[in-house]
């Protein structure tokens, strides 16, 4: 019997998972309630079955989520009965950090990457798994699956640590940290083939409806509550539309689609033209942007 | 859909990134919006001119982008209706070596990119015997550029005679050679019509058809590294790990190894229920009939053909750190589930990657290649690299920094460790040390150059004569004269010196005598080692702590000045350096302390300690 690309990839997520079980202190779920959050969910509970994942689940709260990932998130944590902690940068909002009026790259690395080192060193965790894979991005692409980091959190792709076979050298000093990606050989397409496969719940949000729509700048944004802030001339339209990838909403690009059930979210992938990050903006304002987010601590 | 992994290596500039770029172009697996940024930056920084720059797809770090080189490994990803791809774009250039082999050891295939206008490099012999050492068993020899050559056939004829050549003394059984262009799509996913002289596939045709190896590893006896013990609650007990052979079932007997015991497996657990049958490459929970000893590091193989266990092997050495092999420092050792710690001997020989010429060498530096005998401080359980990746391949790890030093492949074990025995010794060393009334110690003085050490030894010896203990003092005068005449000062030499220093103060403290040393011993990880040669407590650790800059004032025999002066080589502090301990039990602090009241406080110590 020869064993399907999926049941090698499942295979190889669950292998990388316990390593990290057996060989680090304290690991930590990073939940971003995404696609590909949601598939390693799923992977963590078939690795430790009957025991529950035997770590905390982290999700970094910008404030701007959205609300269908917040339900998304809390029905999840209540139906695993999941060790969930959420982690937002008060002092940022605060001080009226936000997606309109504060310039992207701040906005994110206050909101995303400063929340995130905060709450991992907070938290004293020294592995944090993450969704990463490899073909999202070229930078990913280059990155190991046991990512070591500083203890600023900070990647040096330029000595990354020689990954051989599926032996992972998880060691490290006090204060350093790795990001694990079991996720790294997976495609966009193995991600939608194997949710419907498994039948793992996700956010409405990926499927088409009619939505209240705005165009920005070229990117169609959804608008998902009262906060969002119109510039003159800007009308609110009704488009049956999904998105690719999950954000913050007011940063995020919805296309328009009729794909109403996995089945067309797959047909759809196997005919799209542009890359998933397309409907992120956050990436888009410098060349090499994800590489340098990366160095900062961003996943 | 099956899946195969391949790399791709060459040279620099052998289009490696650009035959990729092409594959992933062709296979219509570049969006749009990548392609609109792939023409941008063609124009601005790409080196094709007003066409696409196919590599600055790839090359993924800025860093790479700048300099137009690949540093490292890329995985990219494509199908067809048939199979699914995962390449390895894996860098030509010297220095990223290690990286090469990163990519090497989860291939089934490699692509060898050779320029056809340059022929066969260096680093084309380098490559194919690191893809052959690392048990790729699938090598296809891509003459790229075939468009700069006017697709030439003599030129391509002679390449592949001059890598037949090679291959058959590197021990490459069989490879196929394809002519193409990168650049121009040419036999990379169709035939071209460029190459009429050319019969055979083109390259995705022939990668489509290439056997993957996972059917083969099913077909073994069964083996499982455990790597974890799931415990829910009292009443379950499994254990969890990927097969990586074999098949298993309910019912079938098993032994755990290392500690040899049989059992049958009761069920197969997993997340979709129990399963009746398992194979190499699945994750799976074992609950096993019996309460036997079996924990992260175990090996779960069937019952009638388990694996050996040993603790000394012969091994390929890939080393891949700047700092050099350390023979005789004690190193992390990683295979499969299993980590202790091992020590590597002087190697038997280097090996010229372009001539397979096996060269004298004492060490190996960075992407130095070796054949090495190695020990553990406990049995392993392994199978020879040829028949399991899993239980064959290994890789050292860095005590202090943690890094991954260096990667190796077992060829078999050593008998030699079986056929010592120790002689059963009467008098036991309790013995020896009632007999003089003290317990016996080691006060192991280390320091810089000058700051006081043989001094203060001397003087700690005077006071436990004069106090009637048994005690012997080794220092660089009575040792390096005779017992280390042979060792230099290098890193390895100051090892292997204080490696047998610390066996000799073993067999004095056996023999029941107070030893005191003094040696500047620089390195951590050595005085370690020594602390773990004695029993618990019997090390006692003296930091002779004195400011480089003092001691340099001090300069009692002028060897910094000679060392400033760059007279000589690997000096302590000046080109080599000194780690201070942690935790000494003991630190004299020579800026306030005199030689006279270090000593006092030495020996206070030791005999407050029984």
């Amino acid at each position: 019997m020869s064993l399907s690309h999926l049941d090698r990839l499942e295979a190889e997520s669950i292998h990388i998972m316990r390593e990290v079980v057996a060989e680090c202190e304290k690991p930590v779920f990073l939940y971003s309630i995404g696609k590909d959050s949601s598939v390693m969910l799923h992977l963590a509970i078939k690795a430790f079955f009957p025991s529950r994942p035997p770590f905390p689940f982290l999700h970094i709260a910008s404030g701007w989520d959205f609300r269908a990932m917040l339900e998304h998130r809390d029905r999840m944590a209540r139906d695993l009965g999941m060790d969930l902690i959420v982690w937002h940068n008060e002092e940022a909002a605060a001080a009226g950090v936000n997606p309109f009026d504060t310039p992207t790259p701040t906005y994110t690395r206050l909101m995303l990457t400063e929340a995130l080192t905060a709450a991992l060193t907070a938290g004293g965790y020294d592995a944090a798994f993450g969704g990463g894979r490899r073909d999202e991005e070229k930078a990913r692409a280059k990155e190991r699956i046991f990512s070591f980091r500083t203890a600023q959190h900070r990647w040096d792709p330029k000595n990354q640590r020689p990954e051989l076979w599926n032996l992972y050298n998880a060691r490290k000093n006090r204060g350093e940290s790795v990001r694990v990606f079991p996720l790294s050989n997976w495609t966009e397409l193995d991600i939608w083939q194997y949710i419907q496969r498994e039948g793992i719940p996700i956010v409405p949000l990926y499927l088409a409806a009619p939505r209240p729509t705005v165009v920005r700048d070229g990117t169609m944004l959804m608008v998902d509550d009262e906060r969002m802030q119109l510039r003159p001339g800007e009308e609110v339209i009704e488009r049956v539309i999904r998105f690719r990838t999950m954000g913050c909403y007011p940063l995020t690009g919805a296309t328009e689609s009729a794909a109403t059930t996995l089945d067309d979210v797959i047909a759809e992938m196997a005919a799209a033209r542009t890359s998933e990050r397309e409907g992120r903006v956050i990436d888009r304002d410098q060349s090499a942007s994800m590489e340098r987010k990366k160095q900062e601590g961003y996943f | 859909m099956d899946l195969l992994r391949f790399i791709t290596c060459g040279s620099v500039d052998d289009g490696k990134s650009t035959l990729i770029g092409r594959l992933l172009y062709d296979s219509k697996l570049i969006f749009d919006d990548q392609l609109a940024a792939l023409e941008a930056d063609s124009r601005r920084v790409g080196t094709q001119g007003e066409d696409i720059d196919f590599a600055l797809l790839v090359d993924g770090l800025s860093a790479e982008r700048e300099q137009g080189i690949t540093i490292d490994v890329a995985y990219r990803f494509f199908a067809t209706p048939h199979r699914k791809f995962i390449v390895a774009d894996t860098p030509g250039h010297e220095q990223y070596t290690r990286n090469m082999v990163t990519g090497a050891s989860t291939a089934d295939a490699a692509v060898i990119l050779v320029d056809a206008r340059k022929g066969m490099l260096t680093q084309t012999r380098r490559h194919s015997f690191l893809a052959k050492l690392i048990g790729i068993r699938h090598f296809v020899l891509a003459v790229n550029k075939m468009d700069l050559v006017d697709y030439d056939r003599l030129a391509f004829d002679s390449i592949v005679a001059d890598y037949m050549v090679f291959a058959r003394d590197a021990g490459v059984a069989e490879f196929t050679a394809i002519p193409l262009s990168g650049l121009k799509g040419d036999n990379v996913m169709e035939r071209s019509a460029a190459l009429p002289w050319y019969e055979g596939p083109s390259l995705l045709e022939h990668l489509e058809q290439l056997p993957v190896d996972d059917a083969a590893a099913a077909r073994g006896p069964f083996r499982l590294p455990v790597q974890w013990v799931n415990r829910p609650n009292q009443g379950f007990r499994g254990f969890s790990g990927l097969i990586a052979e074999g098949m298993v079932k309910p019912g079938d007997s098993v032994r755990v190894l290392p500690s040899g015991r049989t059992t049958q497996v009761s069920r197969v657990v997993t997340y979709d229920g129990d399963l009746e049958s398992a194979q190499a490459g699945q994750s799976v929970t074992l609950t096993l009939a019996d309460e036997v000893d079996c924990s992260r590091g175990s090996v779960i193989a069937a019952a009638d053909s388990p694996p050996e266990a040993a603790d000394q092997f012969e091994a390929d050495l890939v080393w891949m750190a700047e700092d050099p092999l350390l023979p005789g420092r004690g190193y992390w050792l990683k295979l499969g589930t299993q980590t202790v710690t091992s020590t590597v001997q002087p190697p038997k020989y280097e090996v010229n990657v372009n001539t397979q010429e096996q060269l004298a060498a004492k060490t190996l530096g960075l992407n130095g290649i070796g054949v090495v005998e190695l020990a553990t401080d406990a049995p392993l359980v392994f199978e020879p690299y040829a028949s399991s990746r899993t239980l064959g391949g290994f890789i050292l790890i860095d005590k202090i920094s943690h890094a991954t030093v260096g990667c190796g492949m077992l060829h078999f074990a050593l008998r030699r460790a079986q056929n010592i025995h120790w002689q059963a010794i009467e008098i036991s060393r309790e013995a020896h040390a009632r007999q003089k009334g003290q317990k016996p110690a080691v006060i192991w003085l280390t320091g810089l150059s000058g700051a006081g050490k043989s001094t203060i030894a001397n003087l700690v010896e005077k006071k436990l004569y004069q106090l009637g203990k048994h005690s012997f003092l080794l220092d660089g005068d009575n040792v390096r004269h005779g017992l280390n005449r042979d060792l230099g000062f290098t890193e390895a030499d100051r090892i292997e010196n204080i490696r047998r220093v610390g066996e000799v103060a073993k067999l004095m403290a056996d023999a029941g005598l107070i030893v005191i040393t003094a040696f500047i011993s620089p390195f951590r990880a050595e005085r370690e080692m020594v602390r773990a040669m004695l029993p618990e407590g019997e090390f006692i650790e003296v930091f002779v702590d004195a400011p480089l800059a003092e001691a340099e004032r001090r300069d009692v025999k002028g060897l910094y000045a000679k060392a400033r002066a760059g007279q000589l080589k690997n000096f302590t502090g000046i080109d080599s350096p000194y780690e201070a301990p942690e935790h000494p039990q003991i630190r004299v602090d020579t800026t306030v302390m005199s030689a006279e009241e270090a000593a006092e406080s030495i020996v206070r110590e030791v005999l407050a300690r029984g």
